[in-house]
């Protein structure tokens, strides 16, 4: 079961979402965002929301997964969505003592909500259609030009890349670690939440002394294979935009015109 | 001839606060060009520290360690070493950098500032050589040990070295992903012309090379062709090592009054020796 698990929510596929240029979906996923937010009016969401349904369409991916990816936030929505309705000043409809409900709650509560699920829906398409190591690749590159500056960006990148490698190889340690406590008599799973979490440091020491290890290990291997920092590399996949990512681009900066022109126009 | 790596009197020391331990003391070794070695020793006899001085991870206290010519004190040289030596160790899953099997194999010719075609076709070629390129797309964590080792050995020979030193390559897998892992390396060696060193403790291993150094407490104490060594059986035992299977039984054998030779080796020859005594 551990060794089918996927990394980050990647749905592999082969769509011309799937196939875009990493860097073009990270830049179009920002100008998405900004997007939303200077959308102003229904009109303009209503474009969001087209938009945001085509792509879905185009990169096949089932409407369920993204559903699936609005339900961790959906307290959040609904709670700020409560405080919206009670507490905005305004037109009041409804009026019952202390509960006072305004006009311009509601409609600052709706696009509120409205907002957040578009935006996670559309974030969610990045990850869903772009696998983490191209992501990783895509953030790395797109972030170059901050090397003047001495930010470390091929570091980060790399840091990224071991941590998504070893993710899967530590889950495995650590089922392992369980067993052998739970062979040894450990109870891990009943009692309380404080009970339970002093019961895990049994298996958390081995698994931060065999992590360590491990560094020290793959550090020895690296420096065998030449590793001496991103000076000087050169890669084997060279990331090239395509005519699908130009394409893309213009669809989303027509979206963008026809939102700016609903602000202006309603 | 000049031999690709030759060492004199090589003498490793380190410090452990106030103590200093002496890990290998007076080596003396020639590794010729395309041969396949085999180093044996118990834990703790300086196998594996040996192994790290010939692609400069570690440098001699004192005496020299030259590589292909190149010194492994200079640092200048210190990339041109690693590129003609790689090392393969012990626990594949912590030699794999990247999350995806060919841009792991990449890794060393990305670090040496090669052009992206040669990599793609370095890459493709190392992979064919272990048999793993219908694999070149899965993660790690999807492959069995003996190919993740066999992944491992493909980022290094990807860097096209003169020289391969694997450090217990075989210990931590299972006999078929071993055999997997043997025959791979048999195969660079045999077909590809590639200087094989290899540190293990299985003697069936060892019995493949064309030459044995035992290494015991820091020295070296036996050199020789398998058959040389193995047919040493009671110096071997004396170190605290075992002789093949089949060596062992001849051995015993012999010492029971049966008419057998004392350099036995494979299972083949045993085999054969078996028959000649039962027509007998």
């Amino acid at each position: 079961m551990i060794r089918d698990i996927t990394l980050g929510q990647y749905f592999p596929g082969n769509s011309v979402i799937h196939r875009m240029d990493p860097r073009m979906k990270i830049i179009l996923t920002i100008l998405f965002i900004v997007m939303l937010f200077v959308a102003g009016n229904w009109a303009g969401f209503a474009v969001t929301l087209v938009f945001v349904l085509a792509v879905v369409l185009i990169s096949k991916i089932h409407i369920k997964f993204l559903l699936k990816s609005i339900k961790p936030i959906l307290p959040l929505i609904i709670f700020t969505s409560v405080l919206n309705l009670f507490f905005v000043a305004g037109t009041p409809i409804f009026s019952y003592g202390i509960i006072n409900i305004t006009y311009e709650g509601i409609d600052i509560a709706l696009r509120m909500s409205f907002r957040v699920i578009i935006l996670i829906m559309g974030t969610s398409i990045l990850t869903y259609t772009t696998s983490p190591i191209s992501l990783t690749d895509g953030i790395e590159r797109l972030m170059s030009p901050l090397k003047k500056i001495r930010f470390p960006v091929h570091e980060m990148a790399m840091m990224m890349t071991i941590a998504l490698r070893f993710i899967p190889t530590l889950i495995e340690e650590t089922d392992k670690i369980m067993s052998a406590q739970k062979a040894r008599g450990a109870d891990l799973e009943s009692g309380g939440i404080i009970k339970r979490s002093k019961a895990l440091v049994p298996v958390l020491v081995p698994l931060f002394i065999s992590a360590f290890r491990r560094a020290e290990e793959l550090a020895l291997a690296m420096e065998c294979r030449c590793y001496q920092g991103g000076e000087g590399r050169t890669r084997m996949k060279i990331l090239k935009f395509s005519s699908v990512d130009f394409l893309a681009l213009a669809v989303v900066a027509i979206t963008f015109g026809v939102i700016i022109a609903f602000n202006i126009l309603f | 001839m000049e031999s690709l790596i030759h060492t004199e009197h090589l003498k490793f020391e380190y410090q452990n606060e106030e103590e200093t331990y002496v890990a290998l003391d007076d080596i003396d070794l020639d590794v010729n060009e395309g041969e396949f070695v085999a180093v044996l020793g118990h834990n703790g006899s300086g196998k594996s520290t040996l192994a790290k001085h010939f692609n400069a991870i570690l440098v001699p206290t004192s005496g020299r360690c030259i590589v292909d010519g190149l010194d492994t004190c200079e640092d200048d040289e210190l990339f041109n070493i690693r590129q003609r030596v790689g090392m393969v160790f012990q626990n594949p899953d912590n030699q794999i950098v990247a999350t995806i099997v060919e841009e792991d194999v990449a890794f060393a010719l990305e670090n040496l500032g090669v052009d992206p075609q040669q990599i793609r076709q370095r890459v493709d070629d190392a992979l064919k050589k272990v048999d793993m390129y219908k694999f070149r797309e899965h993660a790690p964590h999807q492959l069995s040990g003996g190919q993740k080792q066999r992944v491992a050995i493909a980022g290094v020979i990807a860097m096209r070295p003169k020289c391969i030193v694997l450090d217990e390559p075989t210990a931590m897998l299972d006999p078929k992903g071993r055999r997997e892992v043997l025959n791979t390396i048999m195969e660079l060696n045999k077909e590809y012309k590639t200087t094989v060193i290899i540190i293990t403790h299985y003697m069936d291993e060892a019995a493949l090379a064309d030459r044995i150094v035992v290494v015991d407490h820091t020295k070296k104490v036996m050199e020789g062709t398998p058959k040389e060594v193995f047919s040493q059986v009671e110096k071997l035992k004396d170190l605290g090592l075992d002789v093949p299977q089949v060596t062992e039984l001849c051995y015993k054998l012999r010492q029971n009054g049966v008419n057998v030779p004392c350099d036995i080796i494979t299972e083949e020859e045993c085999v054969k020796e078996l028959q000649r005594l039962l027509e007998e």
